[in-house]
């Protein structure tokens, strides 16, 4: 119950840092090896030699970051926000020092004046550590990941 | 209709200028897609997307729903998707396998992967004494009017005449010799994955930009100086970056004034060859190996000849760009005269070690995924291109950058030395446009 109450706090944190801009925050989450991976299809086991919308260490990650702050980041520049509802979270397996979890998000993306959604589901591998959790690997698996995308995604989801 | 107001198409193209209509008509648009993309030689996929018997890959060429399937012989067939008996569409799915072959969901008529009419539920009683049946070739599933295919990669053209495949490719075949060169089996594979991104703009404005040396360093700016940053962080720690780091970082350190030293070469057909070389030869371990495979397959002077082979990327008008030194390409399909999908495939060579397909692999992902920090920019620009072409602040868009100083041989323009930044091919492509337009080929 205690695992479950954390787990869920940690990862309305993660989607709070993301809808509130706060990216060194959110990346400070990962573990120094962690891994953002947003396969393109729900078949693949891992990232690498593979084909993948987002497959993000911590380097690249800063690269992200670093273009989005750019002033000069010509498609960050409109009016740009989202909001995301995460919920149905399920301890998958849980060790002395890992937990791995899944759950649903749903997120509401404002560019301009159009409104995008997007929904999937996350699994976490999350390290314990004693200042709290840390993600080892965050998969995030959207409904679309096949079908064409209207336009990019800026930022992690 | 435009149309009517001005009939004469190539009175919208001067040498250094086009009107804006050219962008944002519907009836330009429809005239296109009739005289360009379901006329010319379009890419329509490659053979190893369909390996086996009844693999399928549904395309768009024009505004024709399409069929790539593969026959039971090993030929590839192009058929419209489309059942000859009430017009249902044949296949749902963007891919798969048809089995032996197809067969229409609404009523069972069934047809080879050729396209001819296999059979027809009880069509002795049903068709006796019609017009229609086994031996009326309307029973059958249109075909494309020509299939060819160049070392792979297959195109279809709607028209029954014209050039064959090789000569309206002509120069531009290098994109694909390049590609396939490279690897020590000569033959590249599909990677069974598309990116596919809609972009909100003319099909033609992709097409100008990827032959764009002036807007890296401008429109790439931000990743260019990010990538930078953390690629000399890296330096700092382990001594070397990956080469995908290079790549990025070159939008910020190849400064805007550097990207004249890049050349275009266009070609009558509207293609045209960005020359410009990638900086694939690092002498790091994987490189080496992978240059002792090719000299194996093809001997020293020959892998020198290949690994030497001066080619940013190529452009096949009207929508396929070919970066064969990384194995990828973008295939342009028009939605609406402000709609463009972007199909994104990247290749393995075959034969060549598995760090070398890591290499390209990651610059597919990074410049090319759906959450590309790259195009994202470029995105952005097309479609403010588009808006600021759709309203009444002009009436041209200026082509005129090194106007008058291109060299010319034998129908083949080249942008002068030292002058990358010539807009050269937009000029090009659009004396290409406005004869397709017209009345000649
Ligand atoms: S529409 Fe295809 S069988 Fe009738
Ligand atoms: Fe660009």
């Amino acid at each position: 119950m205690k695992t479950q109450h954390e787990v869920e706090q940690f990862l309305y944190r993660q989607a709070e840092l993301l809808d509130s801009k706060q990216w060194q925050a959110w990346i400070d989450l990962f573990t120094d090896d962690g891994v953002y991976w947003m396969p393109p299809e729900p078949s693949h086991r891992t990232w690498e030699g593979m084909p993948a919308i987002f497959a993000e260490d911590k380097n690249l990650m800063r690269v992200r970051m670093g273009r989005v702050l750019h002033p000069d980041a010509w498609s960050q520049r409109p009016l740009w926000g989202t909001n995301h509802v995460v919920s149905n979270v399920v301890i998958v397996k849980s060790s002395t020092n890992e937990v791995q979890v899944r759950s649903r998000f749903h997120m509401m993306e404002l560019r301009r004046d159009d409104v995008r959604h997007y929904a999937g589901a996350y699994t976490h591998r999350l390290k314990k550590t004693r200042g709290g959790y840390r993600i080892k690997l965050q998969r995030v698996d959207m409904t679309n990941a096949q079908a064409a995308y209207d336009y990019v995604l800026q930022v992690w989801v | 209709m435009l149309q009517e107001r001005i009939p004469d198409f190539s009175k919208f193209v001067e040498p250094d200028r086009v009107r804006k209509e050219v962008y944002t008509d519907a009836g330009v648009f429809e005239r296109e897609m009739e005289r360009i993309h379901e006329t010319l030689w379009i890419y329509c996929g490659h053979e190893s997307q369909v390996p086996k018997a009844g693999d399928y890959y549904a395309v768009q060429l024009g505004r024709q729903p399409m069929l790539m399937v593969r026959g039971p012989e090993g030929k590839v067939h192009v058929l419209y998707n489309r059942c000859p008996h009430r017009g249902n569409m044949m296949c749902g799915d963007r891919h798969g396998n048809t089995g032996e072959f197809f067969r229409c969901s609404y009523h069972a008529w069934t047809f080879h992967h050729d396209g001819r009419l296999r059979n027809i539920p009880m069509m002795e009683s049903g068709y006796q004494g019609t017009r229609y049946g086994r031996d009326n070739p309307e029973c059958s599933m249109k075909r494309a009017a020509r299939v060819e295919s160049y070392r792979g990669f297959v195109f279809a053209s709607l028209a029954k005449d014209g050039p064959t495949l090789k000569e309206f490719l002509g120069a531009s075949l290098v994109a694909f010799d390049d590609m396939c060169d490279r690897a020590p089996e000569g033959e590249v594979e599909i990677v069974p994955n598309c990116f596919r991104i809609i972009q909100h703009s003319n099909w033609k404005i992709f097409l100008e930009n990827q032959l764009d040396a002036l807007h890296p360093s401008v429109t790439h700016q931000s990743t260019g100086r990010a990538a930078h940053e953390v690629e000399k962080m890296i330096e700092k720690k382990t001594g070397k970056a990956p080469l995908s780091y290079h790549m990025l970082s070159a939008f910020a350190t190849v400064t805007i004034d550097k990207w004249d030293n890049f050349q275009t070469i266009n070609h009558p057909q509207g293609h045209c060859i960005l020359t410009g070389y990638m900086g694939l030869r690092p002498k790091d371990p994987d490189t080496l190996k992978y240059e002792k495979t090719l000299i194996k397959a093809y001997g020293q002077k020959r892998m020198e000849e290949i690994l030497g082979v001066n080619i940013h990327h190529v452009l096949i008008y009207p929508g396929l760009s070919v970066q064969s030194p990384l194995q990828q390409l973008r295939a342009v399909r028009p939605l609406g005269v402000d709609r463009t999908l972007t199909e994104i495939w990247h290749f393995r060579l075959k034969g060549a070690p598995e760090a070398i397909y890591r290499r390209s692999l990651a610059y597919y992902n990074l410049v090319n995924s759906p959450a590309t920090v790259v195009n994202a920019d470029d995105l952005e620009n097309f479609w403010k291109c588009h808006q600021g072409l759709s309203s009444d602040g002009g009436d041209w868009v200026s082509f005129a950058r090194h106007f008058g100083r291109d060299i010319e041989k034998d129908g083949v323009v080249e942008s002068g030395p030292g002058m990358g930044t010539s807009e050269a091919p937009m000029r090009n492509q659009m004396k290409a446009w406005a004869r397709y337009m017209g009345n000649g080929k």
